[in-house]
């Protein structure tokens, strides 16, 4: 039952990472990184009922405390850069590109 | 001690009159200034301190004074102590009663020379620095204070040969003869170092360290003296080092006058007498400096019989006369040397100041083949000339009849015969080539040539001293004459001497005569009535012409060489190694970040992608390293 447990957070966290990675829009950018952070919390509860203490739980639940204040600042990022660019494709914001940079 | 302290004031005021020239030069424009407060600081420094130095050559003549004066203590260590102190025993107002006053002669003749001159007042703040100098050169207590001076001279020479400075060959003659000199120089400061190291401790002052010459080991003895020989080698222009001399004659004609002439370069005849005690222990090295004096002699001669510039045949012939003293050093008799010293300032001071005039006078000609016929035009200018060759040739009764007759006899009589021979050789030359000088500018070529009339403002300064040339002589009577070396005495060095029966004397006295009559009739015959150029047709003369090739020598040995060497360091060494590591450093650089800029595409997601690589990485690292 436990292994199940994990089975299920290695494959949310695999699929946060590759979503991360790979895709171009921000919003989704960001919801595989929320996505990851709710594998781990998913991976800390399991732990935490499997060695019967609380630390997981506690710390999961200060995870989803810091996600949440991410969002809004997340939210706000999403609005300034839309607001620059009239588009949330990351392949627009490259200002910071080497000009000299052999591609 | 009131006298003590003139010494002070010799030096001082022709120091005053260069600043004081120096502060007007600069801030008073050239149509504003006063001619005669110009003229007065030109010349009334150097005229103080001949008073000053004659005042101080008496007291010292009559009552056997030495003056000694501490400025300041320059350097205070454990084992060396060097003051800043002059001192003035009778070398060294012997020097000063000629420098001085000849000076003030020639600074008076230099204020009609440079009259027109736009930058006359540079130049008598050169000459008055380089009085101030050549003092101190003379006065110092010590071998360092000697060097500071003999350094001034050295500089005041190199700025005063290159005075006219837009002219390239002037600048190259100005280095030439502060190189060679730097050569000189390291020999005199390596000596001066050497008898620091090893006697230094019992004092640095010239009286301390002859009291002390015996602890030294004579292999070491010997090599100072040969170091302090190459100083005086340089200063003097002894062979090898002579070869700046006769191009130090770009200078204006007053500086060849009383700096290659009558008294810098006696500098180094001064200085191996001032060290005569350490040189007569060493006679090894007294030999080689008399022959190194011989063939100087010979070779400047021979040089000066082909010579056609007015001034390069009287800088040769300056050349030969030190070759003379050099031989009465080398061989011990330093008092013999320096009474050359003093007549042959006077009467070369007279032949170049004259040679001067005639320059001015034909609109700058220096070429003597393009001169003649001048006695009727300037016949005053021709007697006192007559009188200086005539003195130069060791005629009697004229004074290098008595410095140069001195020596010769001395030779003689120390038993160099080859030294001796040669010695009459050259005096036979001697006379020869002043008589060509003579015959050829006031008797030859019957022609007109235009001649510019001579200030009296400089020809009264040769006046006065043709006129000492005829008389100092007389200070040197020898016994034979009814006279008492009055000027050995009193200069009381460590002479050697050598007793020869009268009839020896005499007979000597009427060889040379003989030689030297015989040389003025060859010179007489030959260009007298000289007419036509003389050719250059047989090797000897050509030899002779070019002066022996002795430059063209020098530089295939030593300048090109080191000019070779110099590219060599800056083509292969500099460029080609130092630059292209460099180079290859910084270029390289830029390489590598170029191979780490493909990072930098912009691209969010490869960034995303390679931190997260480098956190796994960290977490590897953790897991199997720490763990």
């Amino acid at each position: 039952m436990f292994k199940n447990y994990l089975i299920l957070s290695i494959l949310l966290f695999s699929l946060g990472l590759i979503g991360a990675v790979s895709r171009r829009n921000i919003i989704i950018i960001y919801m595989s990184i929320e996505l990851m952070l709710n594998a781990v919390s998913i991976m800390l509860v399991s732990y935490s009922s499997f060695y019967n203490t609380n630390t997981g739980v506690v710390l999961s639940i200060m995870v989803t405390a810091i996600a949440a204040a991410e969002a809004a600042l997340f939210m706000a990022l999403f609005v300034t850069l839309y607001r620059k660019k009239k588009s949330l494709d990351t392949s627009l914001f490259n200002s910071l590109k080497d000009t000299n940079a052999t591609k | 001690m009131l006298q003590s302290n003139l010494l002070f004031y010799i030096l001082f005021w022709p120091l005053l009159s260069a600043i004081i020239l120096s502060v007007l030069n600069l801030f008073i424009k050239k149509e504003l200034r006063s001619q005669i407060l110009f003229d007065f600081l030109s010349v009334a420094g150097v005229s103080f301190s001949a008073v000053i130095s004659l005042y101080l050559a008496y007291q010292n003549y009559v009552f056997s004074f030495d003056f000694g004066y501490n400025i300041y203590t320059f350097l205070d260590l454990e084992s060396l102590k060097i003051d800043f102190a002059l001192k003035a025993d009778a070398l060294s107002l012997m020097m000063l009663s000629f420098v001085n006053p000849v000076g003030t002669a020639i600074f008076f003749y230099a204020l009609a020379y440079m009259r027109d001159d736009r930058s006359s007042a540079r130049f008598f703040i050169y000459f008055n620095l380089f009085i101030f100098f050549m003092n101190l050169l003379v006065l110092g207590a010590n071998p360092f204070i000697m060097f500071l001076g003999w350094e001034g001279v050295g500089i005041m020479s190199y700025l005063l040969i290159g005075f006219y400075y837009d002219d390239f060959s002037n600048i190259k003659a100005a280095n030439k003869a502060f190189i060679l000199n730097r050569i000189g120089d390291f020999g005199f400061l390596s000596g001066i170092f050497l008898l620091a190291v090893f006697i230094g401790v019992d004092g640095y002052s010239f009286e301390a360290l002859s009291e002390s010459y015996y602890k030294i080991e004579p292999f070491y003895l010997n090599l100072i003296a040969i170091l302090l020989f190459v100083g005086a080698m340089g200063k003097s222009a002894q062979i090898p080092l002579y070869v700046w001399l006769p191009d130090a004659m770009a200078g204006p004609t007053p500086v060849s006058a009383l700096i290659h002439a009558a008294t810098m370069v006696t500098a180094g005849v001064y200085m191996v007498a001032r060290f005569s005690d350490l040189f007569s222990m060493v006679e090894e090295v007294g030999v080689f400096i008399a022959y190194i004096g011989a063939f100087s002699a010979l070779l400047a001669a021979l040089i000066a019989t082909k010579t056609y510039d007015i001034k390069k045949i009287l800088a040769y012939s300056t050349m030969s006369q030190l070759g003379y003293m050099f031989m009465a050093e080398g061989l011990g008799n330093y008092s013999y040397a320096l009474f050359h010293v003093f007549t042959h300032s006077f009467f070369k001071a007279t032949l170049f100041m004259g040679a001067g005039a005639i320059i001015l006078a034909l609109h700058h000609e220096q070429d003597i083949r393009k001169m003649g016929n001048l006695k009727d035009k300037m016949p005053a200018l021709f007697y006192m000339m007559l009188v200086a060759a005539l003195s130069i040739s060791a005629i009697f009764p004229f004074s290098g009849f008595f410095s140069k007759d001195a020596i010769m006899l001395h030779l003689f009589s120390s038993g160099h015969y080859l030294i001796y021979f040669i010695a009459l050789f050259t005096s036979f030359l001697t006379a020869f080539y002043m008589f060509r000088f003579i015959f050829y500018i006031f008797f030859s070529h019957k022609r007109d040539i235009e001649v510019k009339a001579t200030s009296k403002l400089m020809l009264i300064p040769i006046g006065v001293l043709s006129f000492f040339t005829i008389i100092v002589g007389f200070l040197n009577t020898p016994e034979l004459l009814g006279g008492d070396e009055r000027f050995s005495l009193w200069l009381s060095l460590f002479d050697q001497r050598y007793f020869v029966s009268h009839l020896v004397e005499i007979s000597l006295i009427v060889i040379n005569t003989v030689f030297i009559l015989l040389a003025i009739f060859l010179a007489y015959l030959r260009f007298y009535k000289l007419i036509r150029l003389e050719d250059e047709a047989s090797t000897l003369s050509k030899l002779l012409s070019n002066a022996f090739y002795v430059d063209k020598i020098y530089n295939n040995l030593f300048t090109k060489p080191l000019h070779k060497l110099s590219c060599f360091a800056d083509e292969k060494c500099d460029i080609g190694f130092i630059d292209k590591l460099i180079n290859s450093l910084a270029f390289g650089y830029i390489k590598i970040s170029k191979k780490f800029s493909v990072t930098q595409n912009g691209s969010l997601n490869l960034y995303m992608l390679v931190s997260l690589g480098g956190v796994s990485l960290m977490m590897i690292y953790i897991l199997v390293v720490l763990l």
